[in-house]
């Protein structure tokens, strides 16, 4: 293997600074450029998203709502959703750190096509301007799900400008799919063959392949409810002998994929985190590798469990039920995986692993609620309530955002070449941690007693869960506007980062931090398995990463 | 060895953040490849609506689809054969090392076959459907049995055959793209991988029409009787 | 002739004119074929042959005109993947759509199905 180059960032050109301006930036085909253009754009979006929350947790401190009307607070959580799923959660990991390190870590230059990933991240602009302009000039009401006949016939909002964002960025996301499966395929370095890969690449794969093949499907669902919605007649009409059922069942053989597109990056991190801060190799790499591809499959049979209480037919219910239940083995077989690496290990507790263990812990903990729900009896009751809320929040949040965090962190040293301050980001991830489950468990809790979701107002008893899950939020936005601030901070302040500042296996840390725009001067021959780690490692290690040492 | 190394100058068309031509040629395919996957799951999503719909309301979609007159849809699928017996000879002309106005004609023949797909589809079929009163949502007038469910037959012929006749526009558009290109002396049988990955996708949005007449023409039979 | 580069993989094997103008001629009689037997009463078979032919005249355009045929072990599962897929999208909507009037009966499974034998 490579050695590590430990030539300082400065003095050396890299992709940062080969070439200047704005057009240098804007017309890139270098897959490291891009990714920082997702980051922000994508950093941008969470943000916005994130607006129409904290005013929905506000109003929900007092049960007949403190601030909004009702039709108002449809809008909320219906642009919330939205831009939380569409522009922020599915190309998250995947455009920001897979575009940045897919390259990398397989031993290429840059993906197979570069130009098509410049023009995904223009498709994704695109299509969160159409959202934005949509939100500004007054939202949509119908839900993140679009249901008909309300989207399609009754609904007074801009249903088709908002579909068409989303369909334009579901563009962008087909693209970068295509892109990461041919890279992966076809470009890995001499001697990497697909079991010495890291688990993020596994687990890229596997959402790579959700993103070409499920995609399309919202892509055209949308197309028709639009046409629906313009010509005043459809598919999805019962006038006509249409089904509304038909909708949700295009809808979800998407959307319910699509979470899945959500979580295995994060599960990716996950693994690449763990054995980092354990300086150990994973325990049963084959598992978690076909686990990822397992979750990817599985994940395209499971759809109708979002259908349960919609009159779809007991006997497609039993099939769905049976099937989400067998959708929840891989993800236990890798959180099982990811404990077992962790025993023994020599773990140390900087603000990646933070994050890593907040994932283990909290994905759990959403992942089993999800069995709750997929089993038929207990969804009558829970399904429409704020459990379901809670629930696919403990994944989303719990999970992804604090995987993409933790992830952000391990690999801002090689994206930015400098390092940002440990202390502040451990106390961001514990601030983020104690919000987090401070906001979301009380509404399990109100899901159990029948709070429903999306509605504007609450039975008084509720109130004191509902304003704990408020000042939860309020800690929650907090905890997410510090690292915003010490990671820009890091930019210009931080220290200079050495290629391997925490002294971790991966093709990615044998180069200089920040890296040369091609990547490798000489292509690697790789001859190790992933995560190589040498087992007899001293207990501790000094925790200031980049500090010159033996 | 890189292209670089081995040549000492790059082939033509050769992309940088390959090793090797082959390794361009075979992502190019496979990206193509992937594409036209995505491609069957975007016209899937009607063809399941579809399945559903027809199972539903048999009998509707039967008396929509005698709306339609087979011979149209019988010549458009002739005339897009010949369109892909066209644009594989282009690619092969490519592959063996014709003069480039061979490759040139083949690839107008292909559009000229698919401009008369186009040309037939609105002249004689949209436009006479326009006419007597069958295009839900801007001039139904139908009158006869089974209304609703020949309203939903109907929009699924105008969505199905109109994204499919967007999809043969942005062909054309590929094609004009190619026919300048050749012009420019850009393929040659080591280098003709737009052509081929082009082709492919022609040859895709035929497969489409060949689904396409078969299911919306030809259901329930044109027997008498039927 | 086929042609190979040292560089691997496949640059494009040669098929030969006449194997595109005898493939032609079996899509035109494929197309003449399924248009003529829509005008024979044969009940329900009028939809699953018309689907047959349409299946072979896919098959012949993907494996010939689409080279599937010289291609790599890849390129067909990566084919194969989409229609799988769109399988698994018709056959679990419908798996909904058309038992929704399936009765739940206490014992036994005297079921009525009145749409599914509308299919063909």
């Amino acid at each position: 293997m490579s050695t590590a180059q430990a030539v300082p960032a400065e003095s050396s050109v890299n992709y940062l600074n080969a070439n200047y301006g704005i057009k240098s930036w804007l017309l890139t085909f270098d897959h490291k450029r891009i990714g920082l253009l997702y980051l922000a754009s994508i950093t941008l979006m969470f943000f916005v998203g994130g607006v129409p929350a904290v005013l929905m947790r506000l109003h929900l401190i007092e049960p007949q709502g403190a601030l909004f009307e009702p039709e108002t607070y449809n809008k909320l959580f219906s642009t919330h959703g939205i831009i939380m799923v569409f522009f922020f959660l599915v190309p998250s990991i995947p455009a920001t750190l897979g575009n940045f390190l897919i390259p990398l870590m397989i031993g290429a230059r840059d993906v197979a096509f570069p130009k098509l990933n410049l023009m995904s991240w223009y498709l994704f602009i695109i299509g969160a301007l159409f959202a934005l302009y949509a939100t500004l000039s007054g939202g949509v009401d119908t839900g993140w799900t679009f249901y008909p006949p309300y989207s399609s016939s009754y609904s007074q909002t801009h249903v088709v400008a908002v579909a068409l964002g989303v369909f334009i960025a579901g563009f962008s996301s087909i693209l970068t799919g295509l892109n990461f499966i041919v890279t992966i395929h076809k470009m890995r370095a001499p001697g990497l063959t697909w079991f010495r890969l890291p688990l993020f690449i596994w687990a890229m794969y596997a959402t790579s392949l959700i993103f070409v093949l499920g995609t399309p499907v919202i892509a055209v669902t949308l197309l028709l409810l639009g046409a629906e919605r313009i010509l005043h007649v459809g598919i999805f009409d019962p006038a006509v002998g249409g089904d509304p059922l038909l909708f949700q069942h295009l809808f979800w053989f998407y959307s319910h994929p699509a979470v899945y597109i959500m979580i295995l990056p994060g599960m990716g991190v996950v693994s690449e985190l763990v054995t980092a801060f354990s300086r150990k190799k994973i325990f049963g790499y084959s598992f978690v590798a076909f686990s990822s591809l397992s979750i990817a499959v599985i994940s395209f049979v499971v759809w109708g469990h979002h259908m349960f209480v919609t009159g779809q037919s007991v006997y497609a219910g039993l099939v769905f039920s049976v099937l989400s239940f067998l959708v929840a083995i891989p993800s236990a077989i890798k959180v099982f995986n990811w404990t077992a690496t962790l025993y023994r290990g020599s773990i140390s507790y900087e603000a990646p692993m933070l994050y890593a263990l907040g994932f283990i812990g909290l994905f759990t903990i959403g992942g089993l609620t999800g069995l709750f729900l997929a089993s038929l009896a207990t969804d009558v009751h829970l399904n429409g309530t704020y459990f379901i809320v809670a629930h696919f929040h403990y994944v989303m949040v719990g999970g992804a955002v604090m995987a993409y965090l933790g992830g952000i962190h391990y690999w801002w040293p090689k994206i930015t070449g400098r390092l940002y301050p440990d202390l502040w980001a451990r106390i961001a991830a514990a601030i983020i941690f104690i919000g987090f489950n401070l906001t979301f468990f009380p509404q399990f809790v109100l899901g159990y007693l029948g709070m429903p979701r999306r509605y504007a107002v609450y039975p008084a008893e509720f109130q004191v869960l509902n304003v704990m899950s408020s000042a939860g939020a309020s800690i929650l936005g907090i905890g997410y506007l510090i690292p915003l601030i010490y990671l820009t901070w890091s930019m210009r302040y931080g220290p200079v980062a050495s290629s391997n500042p925490w002294r971790a296996k991966g093709l990615e840390w044998t180069i200089p931090s920040p890296p040369p725009t091609e990547n490798f001067t000489e292509i690697p021959i790789v001859t190790e398995e992933a995560y190589n780690y040498p087992v007899a490692e001293p207990r501790k290690y000094p925790s200031a990463p980049g500090v010159a040492r033996v | 060895m890189s292209e670089l190394a081995a040549h000492g100058t790059h082939p033509p068309g050769f992309a940088h953040q390959f090793e090797t031509v082959g390794q361009q040629r075979e992502a190019g395919r496979l990206g193509m490849w992937v594409f036209l996957v995505t491609e069957i799951l975007f016209f899937g999503g009607m063809f399941a609506s579809y399945t559903i719909y027809r199972a539903l309301h048999y009998e509707s979609f039967v008396t929509g689809s005698h709306l339609l007159e087979v011979k149209f849809g019988a010549t458009n699928t002739y005339v897009l054969i010949c369109s892909s017996l066209t644009m594989a000879l282009a690619i092969r002309s490519a592959q063996t090392g014709k003069r480039k106005g061979q490759i040139i004609l083949w690839l107008i023949l292909t559009m000229i076959f698919g401009a008369l797909f186009l040309g037939l589809k609105l002249r004689f079929e949209w436009y006479r459907d326009y006419v007597d009163g069958i295009v839900p949502g801007i001039n139904w007038a139908y009158n006869g049995p089974h209304a609703p469910g020949v309203q939903m037959f109907m929009c699924f012929y105008f969505f199905m055959t109109g994204l499919h006749a967007l999809h043969m526009v942005a062909g054309l558009g590929v094609l004009t793209v190619l026919v300048i290109m050749t012009a420019r002396n850009k393929f040659s049988p080591e280098y003709y991988a737009p052509l081929e990955i082009s082709g492919l996708y022609w040859h895709f949005v035929d497969i489409v029409w060949i689904f396409l007449f078969a299911l919306l023409y030809l259901i329930g039979g044109r027997y008498p009787g039927s | 002739m086929s042609e190979h580069t040292e560089q691997g993989g496949n640059a494009g094997h040669v098929v030969p004119v006449s194997t595109y103008v005898l493939v032609f001629f079996a899509l035109m009689a494929g197309t003449a074929l399924t248009t003529g037997v829509a005008y024979i009463d044969l009940g329900r078979w009028n939809t699953v042959v018309a689907l047959a032919i349409a299946v072979t005249k896919m098959m012949l355009v993907v494996l010939f005109f689409m080279h599937a045929k010289y291609a790599t072990g890849l390129t067909r599962i990566v084919i194969l993947a989409g229609f799988f897929w769109l399988g698994i999208m018709i056959t679990l909507s419908c798996s909904d759509e058309l038992t929704r009037t399936w009765e739940i009966v206490p014992k036994g499974w005297n079921v009525i199905v009145p749409f599914v034998s509308r299919l063909f």
